[in-house]
């Protein structure tokens, strides 16, 4: 039963192809049973395969289908080939099974929607796309699905193309992450010249057999980061995640959890023997990760817009996951996406929950009190926040000090600060929304509250599910000090990334190390709670005192602002002035220029306007006689 | 082959344009109906082409030749894996252009399409010709059928963008014609027979001081035809003048026409000048590449758009062919393809637009995809597969470009990657100003979605889309001997005239290759 893993893309996109065709013709109904089928029996396909792959022995690793070759030109060979082994396991089983829940939500949420086969086909395009990226066995079909996903987020984040913020940000998400393909390409290329071929299993044996030089090495993982830090919204490029908010709810939750922005830490942990060879490269992608975490915290500590501070944690989210790459710590980085994809998607359908409670309301300013009014939606909510935040015995609290413990015992010390310091940051920040939208005094619109309502169960039992993996995920991957058997997480992906240096801690100092981070996430809700709950007047003295650090935070460093006059307006204004002196009047005035002069070209355009090929013929005739004369005698 | 196909496939157009002649100007229909016929008869007809075509032989195939004029003067056609699929892109293209243009071409019918079955004629002349002077006539021929279209049937501006466009056309192939005519005397000189055959052209050892100047001659009048840059400001004018049919032959079959000069004849014909003068070529083909993508960002008319996008991917396969290896040149004969494909499609795409709009300044439009969800799928696939997204054709040529010209040049490939952004920035961006936001034109709300007509011409478009971008075996493999032996030919003939240097040194000296011309004689026989 191994053998049937290269169906489960197949099933959505068939899915989505159907929608395409027929969708605006198929009942309402019938569309959302086929797209949530699609993507349940990918999930289901995809726990078969997993279980036929614990049953192999690990040399067989890892499983081919070649279903045949897609580009071949010289030495340019790619085929379409899927691969799966537990590393592609661990991804199949998130994208599909938290895609499924995301799927099912959607149904509830998107109910009303005149588009609702363009939603769907979009949504099994999306799990199509990211199955492909995840299960392709070489670079390019790797670039493929990646690409794939870009174009979905496009379709999605623009979903309601009517409205210009919409339709901006799609684009804006498209091209963004399009500046980091460029990138991933030239990887690629390199990769090619280099190795001479793009299958993983090729690279890793080239690498193994030492035909890489370090250097190259760390050209090549340097330039396939680039494309990592497009997709997976690091520092410079994470510019189009917080837009990407202006998709349907479901959207960012596929997004920002099971799809999308994975891909890069993805790719990373896939390439771990290139990371591993290149300490250099390992290195920036730590120091990219931890400080993209601390940075994306910072400004979701003043964002208002309830989803917002969702965007700018999965930011900071994801650059822990590059951390524990960076640091050579590729199971414990994976772990965490998986952990994330969770509570991530809970937190995401739960605001959305509560956004459709609100008539569509975002900002945090116009909720508050709403626990009692959303009596299934605020416990689930808590237990994604109190997961992300690091409290121990949730899912976020393993992955996260899988992380940092390894950081620590690497000897980043920097990298290490500044996750601790994000922990903090996050407890707060996500404590900041749980208070102010569910405690305290209502501060509801009177229009708002007539039509409060708490959703379907359509919608309120995928949160219960996720609720509950957002608590017992964390235990398949315990960490050291409960012994060294229980991390079946790491011990699962052990054949794909190779573990080449254990970490050096002795058991005291790891848990010192967890009581210190636990103490520090407990800090952040404590420090929330005195703000928001018990001193409510604390956020604005802080305001007050610190009016420009404010300002800064609350419009993100002003970094799309910068970009736009430092990037887009020169090349726009640039490209006009370019056009106008050069095309419009060096090159064509020079053509224009020389007729109105000496004539000469005047009397062509009448030869011309003639009209007549009897005079163009004369004249092609005599030149041609004229040069065979000349030449020939 | 016993039929002579490839002459009928030339020549059912004219003959098809003569018994148009015939036919009473008022009978509009009949006159369209037959011409639509004609054309995809001619289209069915050039399958057989390929799937007669031995994709093991290097060189031409369905090969005729006849005694014409005399003095060298041939009638000697044939295809080879570079020829075939650019004259089946012209044969799938024309009707459909014929068909784009049912309703939007109301004046003098008739005139229009006998120009477009002499278009056809001379297109498929240009790629199939073996005769020097043969290739020459059809190359002008296809000028006066497109001076006609954009003069007669285009917009405001009409009468400017076809004189630009003849002129810098002519003042190019003038040159080449020289140049054609030195070749042809410096044959007669070596061996005493008068030749324009380009085989035995081939095998002219040329010194590479003369080289220089004839491949100067022949490379002005592609570059000006491809366009690159600098000599492509007659592009954008000419597309945004020409009616839709008009724009979508000269961007997706004319403009090949260049770059395939390059492949047959530049190239091959004088590899020594090539050499000297590929960096200079590479430098134009990658500013052409940025160029037309930062003009193409900020144009104000989507026809205009889409023309520099074309100079921006013209770029490309230009970049890619002066790569000189395998995956560079059959990336760029691809993207050739695809380029014909995607732009031709959105050019129809904007035709669409005009036929409801009458404009074609972005500003106009808006909220255009809540009107028509049907035409907004069909766009924004052909806008993909021009931006290069995997899955489409696009994304196949355009990473086997980029992969030759990083094989051949790096630092080139470095900067040319650029195009993968700049695609998306400026197609992207017009898509949104004209499809997306809140509809603020109120035309707009009387826009009808796609008819069964226009679903029918732009329907085959995609499905090629797909199928290329999915499993281009059948394209590749089929050009894969003909490649191969393009680059043997340009890296033999390299080496040829160092060993014959000595006596080579002279000026005017020519040497020709007697061992292996028996072997080309032996090969221009028909293949049974």
């Amino acid at each position: 039963m191994t053998d049937i893993f290269w169906i489960i893309p197949l099933i959505p996109g068939l899915s989505s192809l159907i929608l395409v065709i027929f969708g605006t013709k198929l009942p309402k109904k019938y569309i959302s049973i086929q797209a949530c089928a699609a993507v349940f029996a990918s999930f289901v396909v995809s726990v078969i395969s997993f279980i036929g792959l614990k049953q192999i022995p690990h040399e067989a690793y890892p499983l081919i289908k070649n279903l045949y070759p897609w580009i071949q030109s010289g030495d340019f060979k790619a085929a379409l080939s899927f691969q799966f082994d537990p590393l592609t396991a661990v991804m199949a089983l998130v994208v599909t099974g938290v895609g499924f829940i995301i799927h099912v939500y959607s149904i509830g949420y998107m109910a009303k929607d005149k588009s609702y086969a363009r939603f769907f086909q979009n949504m099994n395009l999306f799990t199509f796309s990211m199955l492909i990226l995840v299960m392709g066995s070489n670079l390019v079909l790797m670039f493929v699905g990646w690409e794939g996903v870009g174009l979905c987020s496009y379709l999605l984040i623009g979903f309601w193309f009517e409205k210009h913020s919409a339709a901006n940000a799609g684009k804006k998400a498209f091209i963004v992450n399009r500046i980091g393909d460029a990138g991933f390409i030239l990887g690629i290329l390199f990769i090619f010249i280099y190795v001479g071929s793009v299958e993983f299993r090729a690279i890793n044996e080239a690498i193994g057999g030492g035909h890489i030089t370090q250097s190259i090495a760390t050209l090549i993982a340097l330039l396939l980061f680039v494309g990592a830090v497009g997709k997976s919204a690091q520092i410079p490029l994470y510019v189009w995640l917080p837009d990407a908010m202006e998709g349907p709810t479901p959207v960012s939750a596929l997004i920002h959890a099971a799809t999308m922005v994975t891909a890069g830490v993805y790719m990373v942990a896939r390439m771990n023997l290139l990371y591993t060879l290149s300490g250099t490269a390992a290195n920036i992608v730590a120091l990219v990760g931890a400080i993209t975490a601390f940075y994306a915290a910072t400004m979701a500590l003043t964002q208002n817009d309830i989803k917002r501070v969702l965007a700018y944690s999965t930011i900071s989210q994801l650059g822990y996951m590059f951390i524990g790459c960076g640091v050579g710590a590729y199971a414990a980085g994976i772990f965490h996406l998986y952990t994330h994809a969770f509570f991530k998607s809970l937190l995401f359908l739960s605001a959305g929950s509560v956004m459709h409670a609100l008539s569509g309301e975002l900002n945090m300013q116009k909720m508050g009190g709403l626990k009692k009014y959303l009596p299934r939606t605020f416990p689930v909510f808590l237990i994604g926040a109190i997961a992300i935040s690091g409290v121990p015995f949730l899912s976020g609290f393993f992955s996260k000090d899988a992380i940092l413990t390894s950081a620590f015992a690497n000897g980043n010390y920097l990298v290490w600060a500044l996750g601790i310091a994000t922990v903090v940051l996050t407890a707060f920040y996500m404590f900041r929304l749980i208070f102010l939208t569910f405690f305290g005094q209502e501060r509801l619109d009177p229009e708002v509250k007539k039509h409060l309502h708490e959703s379907p169960p359509v919608m309120t039992i995928p949160l219960q599910i996720l609720a509950f993996f957002s608590i017992v995920a964390g235990y398949v991957g315990l960490p050291l000090v409960f012994g060294k058997k229980l991390n079946l997480f790491g011990h699962f992906l052990e054949p794909v990334i190779k573990v080449s240096h254990e970490a050096h801690l002795n058991l005291s100092t790891e848990c010192l190390l967890i009581l210190f981070s636990v103490a520090v996430a407990l800090f952040g809700i404590y420090l929330a709670y005195i703000f928001y709950i018990k001193k409510p007047q604390t956020p604005h003295n802080l305001v007050a005192k610190f009016p420009t650090l404010y300002k800064l935070l609350y419009n993100k460093y002003y970094v799309d602002e910068i970009y736009n006059a430092t990037i887009v307006q020169p090349m726009i204004k640039g490209s006009e002035f370019v056009y106008d002196n050069f095309d419009l009047k060096v090159i064509d005035g020079t053509l224009n220029g020389s007729a109105k002069t000496t004539g000469f070209f005047g009397k062509f355009f009448s030869y011309f306007q003639t009209g007549l090929i009897k005079d163009y013929a004369l004249i092609f005739l005599l030149g041609v006689i004229l040069l065979l004369g000349y030449l020939l005698f | 082959m016993n039929a002579p196909i490839l002459s009928i496939i030339t020549f059912i157009p004219l003959a098809g344009a003569l018994l148009l002649i015939f036919i009473n100007k008022d009978k509009e229909n009949l006159l369209r109906t037959i011409a639509l016929i004609l054309t995809l008869v001619i289209f069915v007809i050039s399958l057989s082409l390929y799937i007669n075509f031995d994709d093991q032989n290097p060189d031409p195939q369905f090969v005729e030749k006849s005694s014409w004029i005399g003095y060298g003067i041939n009638y000697h056609i044939g295809i080879d894996g570079i020829s075939l699929f650019l004259v089946l892109l012209t044969t799938l293209l024309i009707p459909i252009a014929i068909l784009s243009s049912w309703k939007y071409i109301g004046k003098r019918v008739k005139e229009y399409l006998i120009f477009m079955l002499l278009l056809e004629t001379g297109i498929i002349g240009v790629f199939v010709s073996l005769n020097l002077f043969l290739f020459y006539v059809f190359w002008e021929i296809t000028l006066v059928p497109m001076y006609f279209l954009i003069g007669i049937w285009g917009g405001k501006r009409r009468i400017y963008a076809t004189i630009k466009y003849v002129l810098f056309t002519m003042f190019g192939s003038l040159l080449m014609l020289v140049a054609i005519f030195f070749l042809y005397s410096m044959y007669y000189k070596a061996t005493g027979v008068y030749s324009f055959n380009i085989f035995d052209m081939y095998k002219l050892v040329l010194n590479p001081s003369i080289q220089v100047w004839l491949f100067l001659a022949f490379a002005l009048a592609f570059a000006i035809k491809v366009p690159m840059f600098p000599f492509h400001t007659w592009l954008p004018d000419a597309h945004v003048e020409a009616p839709t049919a008009g724009s979508v032959i000269l961007a997706a079959i004319l403009l090949k026409m260049g770059a395939y000069g390059f492949l047959r004849f530049a190239m091959p014909l004088f590899p020594d000048a090539l050499t000297k003068f590929l960096p200079y070529l590479g430098v134009l083909a990658l500013i052409g590449i940025i160029y037309g993508g930062l003009m193409a960002l900020i144009q104000k008319d989507v026809k205009s758009l889409v023309a520099y996008s074309s100079v921006s991917h013209m770029g490309l396969i230009m970049l890619a062919i002066f790569s000189l290896n395998v995956e560079g040149i059959q990336g760029g004969i691809y993207q050739m393809l695809n380029h014909g494909l995607s732009t031709g499609a959105l050019f129809l795409c904007v035709g669409i637009l005009y036929e409801r709009a009458h404009t074609r300044l972005i500003k106009d439009f808006g909220g255009v995809s809540k009107q028509m969800p049907v035409f907004a799928a069909f766009f924004l696939i052909c806008m993909l597969s021009s931006v290069g997204l995997p899955g489409l054709n696009g994304f196949v040529g355009e990473i086997l470009c980029l992969f030759g010209i990083f094989k051949a040049n790096m630092v080139l490939a470095i900067l040319g990657v650029t195009t993968v952004i700049l695609a998306a920035a400026y197609l992207l961006w017009m898509f949104q100003r004209v499809m997306h936001g809140p509809i603020t034109n109120d035309r707009v709300h009387n826009f009808k979605d796609l008819n069964k007509r226009e679903i029918a011409y732009l329907l085959p478009i995609i499905i090629l889309m797909f199928w290329m971008g999915l499993y281009p075996q059948p394209f590749l493999r089929k050009m894969d001997a003909s490649v191969n032996k393009l680059i043997n030919q340009i890296n033999q003939k390299k080496t040829l005239f160092t060993e014959t240097k000595k006596e080579s040194e002279l000026l005017w000296d020519i040497k020709t290759i007697e061992n292996t011309a028996e072997d080309h004689q032996e090969k221009e026989e028909p293949v049974q």
